[in-house]
């Protein structure tokens, strides 16, 4: 099976599958990005701006009182969480950002669920003078109504999507159709590694610098790599980021773990690769969730990050190929995992991180003590208070 | 050569544009679909596009995303795609069906392009079906005799016009301006662009689709284009009419404007 070809396969997966409308886009974008990827000045900027803005490199701490609860196994935090905004979705949009002024337009539109790429997104375009339209369903606009609230502060419109199921995957479809129709002047900012090529890729190759880090510091303060990568998984851009320096490194088990929701057995789920078949969403062929007629067919789950019925065409390849293996993780067990790292380590997880820590908890008691464990610590939980105050009982 | 080829040549020699309606299968009822069809031909209407509905349509308006929701929410999948199908050509008029990829890559590549010779169809449109990704169905229509019709936007450069019609059968869609499907009050001078640029890399039929609703626009479009593919305005009828007579009424005076339209462009 090849692995990667140039218009954007990764073996049976990835690919273009939209409107012949948005083709020249996306070769424009493809060629921009190919150039500036080879280009020391754009990556130098880049580099800049995630020293003094983002705050990069983000460190890792070791959680040495989580990690009682994982068979003893030593587990260390990629933080992610203590970027400018609050997650890993810095690092992909102040890339596109830059791109998006390169290529001369001036308006760039985005989808969100949890509203964290929204506010990445809005963040982005306040610093760099771009108008910034963010699509949210309906659903999403009332569940996050204080990450609209943000968005409009950094002086983005937000627009509550009310087709379909209201949620993440039609927030992508309105987005798609205004970008079909004003794409002379707009940049669609995708917030993860799937949608059309070169989406999966270009957003990659900006998220790449989390493994890099990684495998660097993880050398230094172990002196050697980890046993195993874990990082939560809904479209995957986290996961492909601090995986992608460890492909290579054969001995290195990288782990996905994707939203159970109720149980992948009750069909009330996201857990695409886990419980979903190949086809064809948002411009992409990977794992999707879908009927006999491949009609999409709605997920479930207690993060909203991760509440999507499609996932990356690359994760796709890589679980296809057995480099990496896709768990899922229940929201009964996430949300466990999210009380117990605040309450052993003061650190409160996003919901779709807890995912990834969950799974900690179960491969650090199946590899024992001796293991080392990396996990990206993908996003802060601080947008997550109510619904975890809620689920846990914590009268508000 | 296939019911479409034989159906577009007919209008060339008549020195006329076609009329090309477009209607969701299933809508607005699995049975009601099937008399919005008879209704389409007895008014003239020169072929007929099944839509196959689809959970994430990105290339489509409010209007067909209303279409399609009611129609999914009765239940429509490929079994009453084809049905529709087979009743539109068994009215005489040529008959193809317009889906998204995923469908038909769910139904079986060779299966869907089988089924459609088997139920009298002509050819299929596949809106967000890339060349790049076209080899299977390619194939699969060649092997079943059916036309792969492609669409092209005012943004498609030339060298790759070149290439997308190359591969097209039956008609070249050409999409009036940069959008999703809806009636706009004027078609873009876009279109008249578009069909001269694909007149010069192609000898096959252009018809323009997107936006259109009225006589009017039709007869502007037939003074240059091959065929005037209508949708959204059959539908938004059909939505607003107060019981199914009514809508079918509406129907049928739409169809038969826009049949006059398409005689008057030349």
């Amino acid at each position: 099976m090849k692995s990667f070809d140039l218009l954007g396969h990764f073996g049976q997966y990835g690919g273009r599958f939209v409107p012949e409308a948005l083709i020249e886009a996306l070769d424009e974008l493809e060629a921009v990005h190919n150039q500036t990827q080879k280009d020391p000045v754009f990556l130098a900027e880049l580099a800049e701006l995630h020293r003094t803005y983002t705050g990069r490199p983000s460190i890792i701490t070791e959680a040495k009182r989580f990690s009682e609860h994982a068979g003893g196994a030593r587990i260390f935090l990629k933080r992610e969480d203590l970027n400018h905004t609050g997650s890993h979705k810095i690092n992909n949009v102040l890339g596109q950002a830059l791109l998006t002024k390169r290529m001369g337009k001036k308006r760039i539109i985005a989808e969100t669920g949890a509203g964290q790429h929204g506010v990445a997104a809005a963040t982005a375009a306040a610093l760099m003078g771009l108008k910034c339209v963010v699509y949210m369903g309906e659903e999403d606009t009332r569940r996050q109504s204080l990450n609209v609230a943000r968005m409009k502060l950094l002086g983005a419109e937000v627009v509550a999507v009310t087709s379909g199921s209201k949620t993440l995957k039609d927030a992508i479809n309105e987005a798609m159709r205004d970008w079909v129709t004003n794409v002379h002047d707009t940049h669609y900012m995708l917030g993860t590694v799937a949608g059309p090529h070169p989406f999966p890729t270009m957003v990659r190759d900006f998220h790449k610098v989390i493994g890099e880090e990684s495998r660097e510091q993880m050398l230094e303060i172990t002196g050697r790599l980890p046993d195993a990568v874990l990082a939560c998984v809904g479209g995957g851009s986290n996961a492909i980021g601090i995986f992608n320096a460890f492909i290579p490194d054969a001995n290195v088990r990288l782990i996905g773990l994707e939203a159970g929701g109720d149980g992948v057995e009750t069909g009330r789920h996201a857990a695409t690769i886990t419980g979903g078949t190949p086809g064809v969403l948002h411009g992409t062929r990977s794992y999707v969730l879908q009927d006999k007629n491949g009609q999409t067919v709605e997920s479930h789950s207690i993060s909203a990050g991760l509440d999507y019925p499609g996932v990356g065409p690359e994760h796709a390849y890589l679980h296809d190929v057995g480099r990496a293996e896709y768990r899922a993780i229940n929201d009964d067990a996430a949300m466990n995992a999210f009380a117990l790292l605040s309450k052993t380590e003061g650190i409160i997880p996003a919901i779709e991180t807890a995912h990834a820590l969950a799974g900690a908890l179960i491969i650090g008691n199946e590899l024992g003590p001796k293991a080392n464990l990396l996990i990206n610590l993908s996003g802060r939980g601080d947008k997550d208070v109510q619904t975890a105050a809620q689920y846990l009982g914590i009268p508000l | 050569m296939t019911s479409l080829d034989s159906v577009l040549e007919k209008c060339r020699a008549e020195n006329r544009a076609a009329l090309i309606a477009y209607i969701p299968a299933g809508f607005p009822s699995r049975q009601g679909c099937l008399k919005v069809i008879q209704t389409l031909a007895d008014a003239g209407v020169d072929a007929i596009e099944i839509g196959f509905p689809y959970s994430d349509p990105v290339m489509d308006g409010p209007v067909i995303q209303e279409a399609a929701d009611i129609s999914l929410k009765g239940g429509t999948g490929a079994t009453e795609v084809f049905e529709a199908l087979k009743a539109a050509s068994e009215t005489g008029t040529a008959s193809v069906v317009m889906t998204y990829w995923n469908p038909i890559e769910r139904y079986g590549v060779e299966k869907f392009a089988a089924s459609i010779a088997d139920n009298g169809g002509a050819g299929v449109i596949t809106p967000d079906l890339t060349i790049e990704e076209s080899e299977t169905w390619l194939a699969a229509t060649k092997a079943n005799s059916i036309n792969p019709i492609y669409v092209v936007a005012p943004s498609t450069k030339d060298a790759r016009l070149t290439r997308v019609t190359s591969m097209t059968g039956g008609f070249v869609y050409a999409a009036s301006s940069m959008g999703v499907t809806g009636t706009r009050e004027s078609v873009s001078i876009d279109a008249k662009d578009l069909v001269s640029r694909i007149r010069k890399v192609s000898d096959l039929p252009v018809c323009v689709g997107l936006g259109v609703s009225t006589r009017e626009q039709a007869k502007s479009l037939a003074a240059y284009a091959d065929g005037v593919i209508v949708g959204s305005a059959f539908i938004k009828l059909l939505l607003n009419a107060k019981d199914e007579q009514a809508g079918l009424l509406a129907v049928s005076q739409l169809a038969k404007e826009l049949a006059l339209g398409v005689r008057e462009g030349r």
